[in-house]
């Protein structure tokens, strides 16, 4: 297998597009990151969406997609595992060039939210989790994850306060990322106060709904002359676990994103405190929380203290979703993963506009699907 | 949404509560399954979930999915069965704020969901507390 | 040979609303109303809860209590007049729930409050007929009373559930007789939320009359008086029509008051009479007789002689009793509550 890199990344303004159509999403990140790498062409193209179908009435999107490129008659391939859709396309494309098959290839992620209403949109995400023995009986995803905080903060003693102090990070360094979603402060007291969802998480541990699209370009190292420093990709790893909370192990445990860890520090020859930093799936604050603990950042049950003492936060230890994470950045399902990756590539290059990880060597993206039945790592290095 | 053989197929479950047990290993899975996800045996035999169990977590739904509007806010659970065996369901005919982690509940056949106003009507399990 | 009652089990909904919660509401006076009905609070099914989920409940309450494999039952007749569908029977659900199908006969059946107890006449004759050796009737309702209308204060939510056999039986049957006509007493046309009723026409005419003709028609046929039964069960749409039904045709309170559930259970409709019986089976000793008389508005009563045996000291306690369900742990809740249980909130569509 070839070594890979990273050589060119796009992503729009994530928000409510409300004039945008997906086709025009996509195009515009697809179409930077291949002026950033200063290719002329790509030999296949990845997508990551969740549910073209669902939000969008619309499949068939690597078709599409290389269609709005004008590159047909290039292989388009979507890929899908729910929240994880990105990630696993990224994933694909770097196996696409690590085998020989291409040389250079678009990996990308696309999620069109805000066409449908919120019932529906809800109704698309929860397919996520096991259709007939979670959601038949009424569970959301907040409701899910609720759940699994609950049993950390019986078992572990995880706080309340700690949950919230993750949402006030990412929201801080969301302040710092011009693309993010939101752009704005909040305090611990905003989280404890928002309107409930389901207990014991409120609005604000929650990921917003979002359009938005994010692309990157990979190709094969060697890279001579290549426009941007290239970023190696110095490991790919996936995993899964159950479908349904219930049949987990543990439910404070996130096996698959543990599993896909440890392949990807084998790979890469690493340790967790090789880290300069994280992008990580906050789809909700506990998430986050159980995240890194998977990723071995933390003890076991130890990951409520991390955002509170300051480990996490840009300058500390070993900042964690230095873009926002999903929380401020926004999380348009399929293109959340490919955003990770783009924010590592950034930060290796030291292109962090603001929010600069100092000395950032060597970065990790973990992309997770519903309550953890996917995670997909990568650890990223400079070339 | 619901369609009639989707629904209908998940009967012997949603009402008798009906699972697996692997021949093998033991293991009871629920719903029945082809492979065993302990030891990837393919032979089980026909076996009943035990009726009670204790609240393993839960969480109170109060920003309901579409259908589900009425009944809201609600409870939903993992229940760990007496026999091993852990279930999402709804916890009902419980005061809210005294549901905790460990209660002991027990299954009662309930109306799950209703398609609108002239679609299907759903059964199934949910859990209600034992009476101390 | 003898026939009767082998297994059985009721169910009764947790949540409770007071006659004065409603009354509030409608700017009545609570305390005229609750000595006029002589009822004090009425069930009210969860929004998750219907003539089919309790149905259900007390269907399995009646197996354990029966001891017999369900797949042994030969018929389902549910009887309500809030059967959750116009078409497609409660009974095949039930049915399935218990592990009863495929073998087996169904059909539900409508007839008001009387619904249940002719469930149980038709299940029970066919076990009389020797066409099979179980048979299962069930009386169930969550029927609805129209807001500010007399009957929001009465109209409640139970099931009782019989299974009827040949042997080890618990209560035989030793007589029965019908008193029936057509009598407009109350009513409900095909997409009609709620009921209708004629006023005063529903007491003389309709209930007394049929319930005391057949009680009369009853005791005639076997030639007995109310001092042959240790126990009475009349319908029970309120407090006061029963007992002034037993009062009249001579019963005592002592022999009425185990059976009269309606003050704090309100009108069951179809589970009315059929879950009065199964109080006073929780409590009956060996040699017992009963004497149970139904009401149906449109209207009919059917009258049944039970001689409780031996074997009802065995199976009491196999399964919660009516009254512990009744008397046990209630969830009391408001009027607006009780809108969105009963769904008389116009909801948005969804």
């Amino acid at each position: 297998m070839r070594d890979v890199a990273v050589i060119g990344v796009g992503m729009n303004r994530w928000g409510e597009l409300w004039e945008k159509s997906h086709r025009r999403i996509w195009t515009e990140a697809a179409l930077e990151a291949i002026a950033d790498a200063g290719v002329d062409h790509v030999d296949a193209l990845y997508v990551g969406c969740m549910s073209g179908g669902l939000f969008m009435g619309q499949e068939h999107l690597g078709a599409l997609l290389a269609d709005q490129l004008g590159m047909g008659p290039i292989p388009g391939t979507r890929v899908e595992s729910a929240c994880a859709s990105g990630g696993l396309a990224f994933r694909q494309a770097y196996l696409a060039v690590a085998s020989g098959e291409h040389d250079i290839v678009l990996a990308s992620g696309l999620e069109k939210m805000t066409d449908v209403d919120g019932g529906a949109a809800t109704y698309a995400l929860s397919t996520a989790a096991d259709q007939e023995y979670e959601c038949y009986h009424g569970i959301t995803f907040p409701g899910l994850y609720a759940m699994m905080a609950r049993v950390h903060m019986h078992r572990y003693g995880t706080t309340r306060e700690q949950l919230a102090r993750v949402a006030v990070k990412n929201h801080a360094n969301g302040l710092l990322n011009p693309l993010a979603q939101f752009q704005s402060r909040i305090t611990v007291e905003d989280v404890v106060r928002s309107v409930l969802v389901a207990d014991p998480l409120r609005v604000l541990d929650c990921s917003p709904i979002t359009d938005g699209a994010a692309a990157v370009i990979l190709a094969a190292l060697p890279q001579k002359g290549s426009k941007r420093e290239p970023v190696k990709v110095a490991a790919s790893a996936a995993a899964t676990d159950t479908i349904a909370l219930h049949d987990r192990e543990d439910i404070a445990w996130l096996r698959s994103t543990d599993v896909a860890a440890a392949k990807a520090y084998a790979q890469a020859g690493i340790t967790p405190e090789d880290l300069s930093f994280c992008e990580v799936h906050d789809c909700f604050t506990i998430a986050e929380v159980m995240v890194i603990e998977a990723l071995g950042l933390t003890g076991r049950g130890k990951g409520g203290e991390a955002a509170a003492s300051g480990m996490t936060a840009l300058g500390g230890r070993v900042p964690v979703n230095p873009s926002g994470g999903l929380k401020s950045k926004g999380h348009p399902v399929g293109a959340t993963g490919i955003a990770q990756v783009r924010e590592a590539v950034l930060q290796l290059r030291g292109e962090s506009e603001g929010r600069q990880v100092e000395g950032a060597r060597w970065g990790l993206t973990q992309n997770m699907g519903g309550t953890g039945a996917s995670s997909v790592v990568h650890i990223f290095t400079r070339a | 949404m619901i369609g009639s053989a989707l629904y209908w197929r998940e009967i012997p479950q949603r009402y008798r509560y009906e699972a697996a047990s692997c021949d093998a290993c033991g293991k009871i899975h629920f719903p029945p399954r082809l492979v065993c996800s302990s030891c990837r045996g393919t032979r089980f035999s026909r076996t009943t979930l035990a009726p009670e169990g204790a609240v393993e977590t839960f969480t109170i739904i109060r920003v309901p999915p579409t259908g589900f509007t009425a009944e809201t806010p609600y409870a939903v659970g993992i229940v760990r069965l007496d026999d091993g065996v852990k279930v999402t369901a709804q916890i009902v005919d419980a005061d809210l704020d005294e549901l905790r982690i460990g209660q002991r509940v027990r299954v009662e056949f309930r109306r799950v969901q209703k398609e609108g106003e002239a679609g299907l009507l759903c059964y199934g399990y949910k859990f209600v507390p034992v009476e101390v | 040979m003898s026939i009767g009652i082998v297994g059985y089990g009721s169910y009764v909904p947790r949540h409770r609303i007071k006659l004065e919660e409603i009354a509030k509401v409608w700017g009545a006076d609570a305390p005229a109303y609750k000595r006029g009905l002589g009822l004090r609070e009425k069930s009210v099914p969860a929004p998750d809860q219907d003539t089919i989920t309790m149905s259900v409940e007390a269907a399995r309450r009646a197996i354990v209590r029966a001891g017999i494999d369900p797949v042994r039952i030969g018929a389902i007749y549910v009887g309500s007049e809030s059967h959750p569908y116009a078409v497609k029977p409660s009974g095949t659900v039930v049915a399935e729930a218990i592990g009863a199908t495929p073998e087996i006969h169904c059909a539900d059946l409508e007839f008001a409050c009387k619904a249940g107890s002719e469930g149980m006449y038709i299940a029970m004759a066919l076990v009389k007929a020797g066409e099979m050796d179980y048979a299962l009737g069930i009386g169930a309702d969550t029927s609805q009373g129209a807001p500010g209308d007399a009957l929001e204060y009465s109209a409640s939510a139970g099931a009782a559930a019989f299974i009827f056999g040949r042997e080890r039986l618990v209560a035989e049957c030793e007589h029965t007789y019908a008193y029936m006509t057509d009598t407009p007493d109350f009513w409900r046309r095909e997409y009609q939320f709620y009921p209708r009723h004629a006023g005063r026409f529903t007491g003389e005419p309709a209930y007394f009359k049929h319930v005391l003709a057949c009680a009369r028609g009853l005791m005639e046929r076997s030639g007995t008086t109310p001092s042959d039964f240790r126990w009475c069960v009349f319908h029970q749409p309120n407090g006061k029509f029963p007992q002034r039904a037993a009062s009249e045709l001579g019963f005592t309170k002592d022999q009425h008051d185990q059976g009269l559930l309606s003050p704090t259970l309100g009108n069951t409709y179809s589970g009315s009479s059929p879950m009065g019986l199964s109080a006073v089976l929780d409590v009956a000793a060996s040699g017992d007789r009963i004497l149970m008389v139904s009401y149906g508005s449109g209207s009919g009563s059917d009258g049944f002689i039970w001689r409780v045996t031996d074997r009802i000291t065995e199976v009491q306690h196999l399964a919660v009793q009516t009254r512990e369900q009744l008397e046990g742990r209630r969830v009391y809740i408001d009027y607006g509550t009780y809108s969105k249980f009963r769904g008389k909130i116009r909801m948005g569509a969804e």
